[in-house]
């Protein structure tokens, strides 16, 4: 069974049709390469899942049953998590303080609350060690690689149990070398059952890591099939337009 | 050699001694310490209980809104209303007592005053994205003149039935130390916890380092930036109360120029005006490292005029060991 099912889903900015009459499932253990020229409504769609905008039309399903989310932390109390383009990091925090921005553990009852720093440099270094990453929890963010920056993020996705992770262009800026780290993450959080949609510009990676890639341009849906059934060149045609809709 | 998990958990990039030498505070106390040692040895005047306490309540004044504005300095604000705030605040509790208020109603509605305008200005920058220097800049003219209306512009002296009770609050003393300094080390140590072992302090860290990334991790960015800006005001309230008491006379130029002063004692005790980087020791530091300076002027017989060059040669000084660091990181 799909865990998130999106039926017929448009999102109108006034004249603008950012995203028209879209329909696709996601399935646990599953990557899906979400593809499209700039401009295609790849942001808006994952907006709409992340909670971020409301669809001016259409339905959207988790496990079965309807949600109308009016803000993230709705989305993500669904079991939807982000990792941000610019990976929304503070670089003046450690690993641990980023991987809890916004979820913080505490000991005692209010107003006596603190932080539990013990906890989270305990959760934060068993999480990166399940991603195979070497960052360590108590490290500043502004003294680390890409890719370690990449996991810090994606350790995030990992606090609760996540249904779906939506990844937007997480190789977009880093390093060959780090690219494969980060493929790797993608990999794992697949392994554990999450539905991962990777938005990205670049082929090989999607072709490395996707089982299925969507493909949009000028707001609509033109492609949605397994990767082993297309190939790249294929894809780019889709994607400019140079091929139509299939 | 195999890496065990606790020992990734430990690590820490830098052991504690390093960590402290690499600090900004300590290399400013480092330089108060020295100060105040060559001072004792070159003048008669200065190590004496007189003065060392004089020096130590002058401190606090600044120190007492400089940790306000540590907070609003670490999520990349500014506030430059203190002054003005810490004037009206005492002027309110003078005409309030003055009128036959008990000093109770008075403090009341002096610290009521603080927090409506510090909500102001919070609310201002938070919701309607006001830049915060204009918008405290509007309030440090607001406040004053309201300090004016409120008085008419006269020296308020007495202050009605409980007269005695303020001038014992700012003025008096508990084992030989000024109660002004008391109440500081109280409200350092209250923001010092706050900042390192609540939410709300991780959430003023996570602001100043990118407001856009707390946004989006569900960080109530607005609400803390409105009770930021609140705190800061508070404190200048309660510097204004306590400096009231002390003086026993208001006037409608106190704290005139202060939010200076109170800004270069943040700076220079480590706070960094781009956000993000800031403690609640620093400031204590950064004010008594000022009012070393000003004391060891006077006593050295050196003209008055050079104060402003000395005082603004430790902004500079100070930032210039920050601005070295840094260069050294990126290296």
């Amino acid at each position: 069974m799909a865990v998130l099912e999106l039926t017929n889903i448009s999102k109108h900015f006034g004249a603008i049709h950012a995203v028209n009459d879209v329909s696709l499932s996601l399935e646990a253990g599953q990557v899906v390469g979400l593809m499209g020229d700039n401009g295609a409504g790849k942001s808006t769609l994952v907006k709409m899942i992340a909670g971020n905008f409301r669809p001016t039309y259409g339905a959207m399903k988790l496990d079965g049953s309807e949600i109308v989310m009016h803000r993230p932390v709705e989305a993500r109390q669904h079991g939807i998590e982000i990792v941000h383009q610019d990976l929304a990091l503070c670089n003046n925090l450690t690993a641990a303080a980023n991987v809890f921005l916004g979820r913080e553990l505490h000991l005692g009852v209010w107003p006596l609350r603190i932080l539990d720093y013990a906890a989270m440099y305990k959760r934060a270094g068993e999480i990166f060690k399940e991603l195979k990453s070497e960052t360590r929890p108590r490290d500043l963010i502004k003294q680390m690689s890409g890719g370690q920056r990449q996991a810090v993020a994606i350790a995030r996705t990992m606090l609760s149990d996540a249904k779906i992770v939506l990844m937007d262009e997480p190789t977009a800026a880093i390093s060959v070398r780090q690219v494969a780290e980060v493929l790797n993450l993608i990999r794992h959080l697949r392994d554990r059952g999450i539905a991962v949609v990777l938005i990205s510009h670049r082929m090989p990676d999607v072709f490395s890591v996707a089982d299925r890639v969507i493909v949009l341009r000028r707001g609509r849906k033109v492609a949605d099939k397994p990767i082993a059934d297309t190939s790249p060149e294929e894809v780019t045609g889709l994607i400019t337009g140079a091929i139509e809709q299939r | 050699m195999a890496v065990t998990l606790e020992q990734t958990i430990e690590q820490r990039q830098h052991n504690w001694l390093s960590k402290v030498l690499s600090s900004q505070t300590f290399w400013v106390l480092i330089a108060i310490v020295v100060a105040c040692l060559f001072l004792s040895f070159a003048t008669d005047a200065f190590a004496t209980a007189k003065n060392l306490y004089n020096i130590t309540r002058n401190v606090t004044f600044v120190a007492i809104v400089a940790l306000g504005m540590t907070l609003v300095i670490i999520t990349g604000g500014i506030d430059l209303s203190v002054g003005s705030v810490l004037c009206l605040c005492s002027m309110v509790l003078a005409v309030v007592m003055h009128a036959g208020y008990s000093i109770e109603v008075g403090i009341a509605a002096s610290i009521a005053t603080a927090l409506i305008i510090g909500a102001f200005n919070g609310v201002l920058i938070a919701y309607l994205n006001f830049p915060p220097f204009v918008v405290t800049l509007g309030m440090l003219s607001i406040a004053r003149s309201l300090a004016m209306v409120a008085s008419n512009n006269t020296v308020v002296f007495q202050f009605g039935p409980d007269h005695e009770k303020l001038l014992a609050l700012g003025g008096g003393s508990i084992f030989g130390i000024a109660n002004p300094v008391l109440y500081m080390i109280v409200l350092a140590l209250i923001t010092g916890f706050v900042l390192r072992w609540t939410r709300f302090g991780r959430y003023v860290f996570a602001i100043g380092g990118n407001e856009q990334a707390a946004l989006l991790t569900g960080v109530p960015v607005r609400p803390i930036k409105v009770a930021v800006y609140m705190i800061s005001a508070l404190m200048a309230g309660i510097a204004g109360i306590v400096q009231t008491g002390w003086l026993g006379a208001v006037t409608t130029n106190i704290g005139t120029g202060m939010e200076l002063q109170v800004i270069a004692a943040a700076v220079i005790g480590g706070a960094n005006l781009a956000g993000g980087v800031g403690t609640a020791f620093g400031p204590l530091v950064g004010a008594a490292l000022i009012e070393v300076i000003r004391n060891s002027l006077g006593l050295l017989g050196i003209n008055a005029f050079w104060q402003g060059t000395f005082i603004g040669g430790a902004i500079i000084l100070a930032v210039l060991f920050d601005r070295i660091r840094n260069l050294r990181q990126s290296e």
